[in-house]
């Protein structure tokens, strides 16, 4: 014979759904409040520069290569001394992202010789128009840092004569 | 019959109706919020302060929506459901009192519409015509799916307004007679200067029948079969659109705030409360208040139970709630003869009542958890 016991257990349940009332919320308000994405998110592309802001992508089209959705289109034309974009012989002219067809996958990233392009942590991409979907290179290449000047540049000869630059193998 | 009488009885009528089609818009913003806080989410908090402009902008969102009607659906009688559905859920509250009458500027103001001396059936009989809007709202639509929820929902209702008329028995025969004004007067005072004569305290198993039986009656969670998401999509309204679904939506609501408006009078002391004899300003607030606490536990307890299932929630309402019923009008009926020997005795009806429903629960228990039940 249980009398209280069932009328408790309801008891309990409505209890518990009422003590929920005092927990502080967990909702973001987004637009105004945004959560800090993890470090390893993929987001937007970004095409990096070197510190002498010469850009890193040197037009080899590797990343559409790779790009499983067949989502990038590049196109690469000559550097010259005279006007110099990237170290190496080539650069590229035309970079578009069709952000529609990306998948965020990462793998442009893995095939990128010069660890050109990133995919950074900007998530916001809305547009009006399938057009508007199609993201070219002025939108993605990261701005020229503070102290040098925007591309192209004007070198001296002999100077930039490797595309790839030397990198150390990773420590870990 | 005079103007002033005429224009009086205008004006009130006017004002309650606007208290309960404002308040079932609030009611869905409060629902929200409620609903909201107790998941640990904000809820709605765009539109205005506090999101309390939510409301205007779901009626302007609904009132721009497209209204179909199916190809096959019975055109006069789909229009028309809708409307039997509103009509009763306004009207159902016209005998509620909301204060005493007072004088104010030389004329004597009484707070109802109508002091009908079978208030208590009035009600019943109301809230049974609310059961056709529903059935014709799901017939008239040619769905499967809306037929189910329409039939659902007239055996569900039926079947619990015995077990609330039962309930609502006791509380007649305790302020012996039907007229709402008369129920909320004997419920006025207290015994020992502190516990309120409310008929819950005297008729705590009857409230709560009362208020179980009100949720199938309304067909709140955790007894809304006729809008079963799982088995019948949106059950009786699945082919209503735009302002149609909008009316469907709002006699649900304004239901609730009927339904707790009634349980309030009949159960809580309607508008008495400390300090309204002097006062009379204060009783509205008070009986406010009862509705706003009322609908706070209705959304609190569909937060919390899930949905039973239909063969159940007919066994409940069929196999107990009916004969608890029965027994409390009975456990009653003794205690009013027996406090008329000693009015001390009146405490006979909750003892008694607590016992007979004690004994209701262990069966109850006793049954679900028999071996062969859960095959069933």
């Amino acid at each position: 014979m249980r009398v209280v016991e069932p009328v408790v257990e309801l008891a309990r349940g409505l209890w518990t759904t009422l003590r929920m009332m005092l927990d502080k919320p967990v909702t973001i308000q987004y637009p105004e409040q945004k959560k800090p994405v993890k470090a390893r998110f993929r987001g937007r592309h970004v095409l990096k520069r070197y510190e002498s802001g010469l850009e890193k992508c040197i037009g080899c089209a590797l990343c559409a290569a790779a790009c499983p959705a067949d989502a990038i289109f590049v196109e690469s034309s000559e550097n010259t001394d005279e006007e110099r974009y990237s170290p190496g012989e080539r650069y590229a002219s035309t970079y578009e992202i069709n952000m529609l067809r990306c998948i965020f996958c990462g793998f442009c990233e893995d095939a990128c010789p010069t660890e050109a392009i990133v995919l950074g942590d900007q998530y916001e991409l809305s547009f009006t128009d399938r057009r508007q979907s199609i993201y070219p290179k002025e939108m993605l290449i990261e701005p020229v840092p503070a102290d040098a000047k925007p591309t192209p540049h004007k070198t001296e000869p002999g100077v930039y004569t490797r595309s790839v630059p030397e990198m150390k193998d990773p420590q870990d | 019959m005079n103007f002033l009488l005429v224009l009086e009885w205008l004006i009130k009528g006017f004002v309650w109706a606007l208290v309960l089609l404002g308040g079932f818009a609030y009611l869905t913003l409060y629902e929200r919020k409620a609903l909201a806080r107790i998941q640990s989410r904000l809820g709605p908090n765009r539109a205005g302060p506090w999101g309390i402009l939510q409301p205007i902008a779901d009626a302007v969102k609904l009132i721009f929506k497209e209204e179909l009607t199916p190809a096959k659906a019975d055109k006069l009688i789909f229009t028309l459901a809708p409307v039997i559905t509103v009509v009763p859920a306004v009207i159902i509250t016209a005998v509620v009192p909301w204060g005493p009458s007072f004088d104010i500027f030389g004329y004597h103001l009484n707070l109802y519409i109508a002091d009908i001396n079978v208030g208590v059936l009035y009600i019943m009989s109301i809230a049974s015509i609310a059961v056709y809007g529903i059935v014709l709202a799901g017939w008239s639509s040619n769905n499967k799916y809306a037929m189910m929820g329409g039939l659902r929902s007239t055996a569900q209702m039926i079947s619990y307004e015995i077990a609330l008329g039962l309930s609502f028995v006791s509380a007649i025969l305790l302020a012996g007679s039907m007229r709402m004004l008369d129920i909320v007067s004997a419920q006025g005072g207290y015994w020992f200067h502190f516990i309120p004569k409310w008929f819950v305290v005297l008729q705590p198993v009857g409230t709560g029948i009362f208020l179980i039986a009100t949720l199938a009656e309304v067909n709140r969670a955790p007894f809304d079969m006729p809008e079963a998401e799982q088995e019948l999509t949106a059950g009786y309204h699945t082919e209503y659109s735009g302002m149609k679904f909008a009316l469907l939506f709002m006699a649900e609501y304004t239901k609730m705030i009927a339904i707790s408006a009634i349980g309030a009078t009949i159960f809580f002391g309607g508008y008495n409360g400390p300090f309204v004899d002097k006062f009379p300003w204060l009783g509205p607030i008070y009986i406010f208040v009862k509705i706003i606490i009322l609908l706070f536990g209705m959304i609190w307890v569909r937060a919390t139970f899930p949905r039973i299932r239909y063969d159940r929630l007919m066994a409940f309402g069929w196999k107990v709630l009916l004969p608890l019923s029965l027994a409390l009008v009975f456990i009653t009926a003794v205690g009013i003869i027996l406090a008329q020997l000693n009015p001390l005795l009146i405490i006979f009806i909750p003892v008694a009542s607590l016992l007979v429903a004690g004994v209701a629960v262990a069966l109850i228990d006793r049954t679900l958890r028999r071996k062969d039940y859960a095959r069933r």
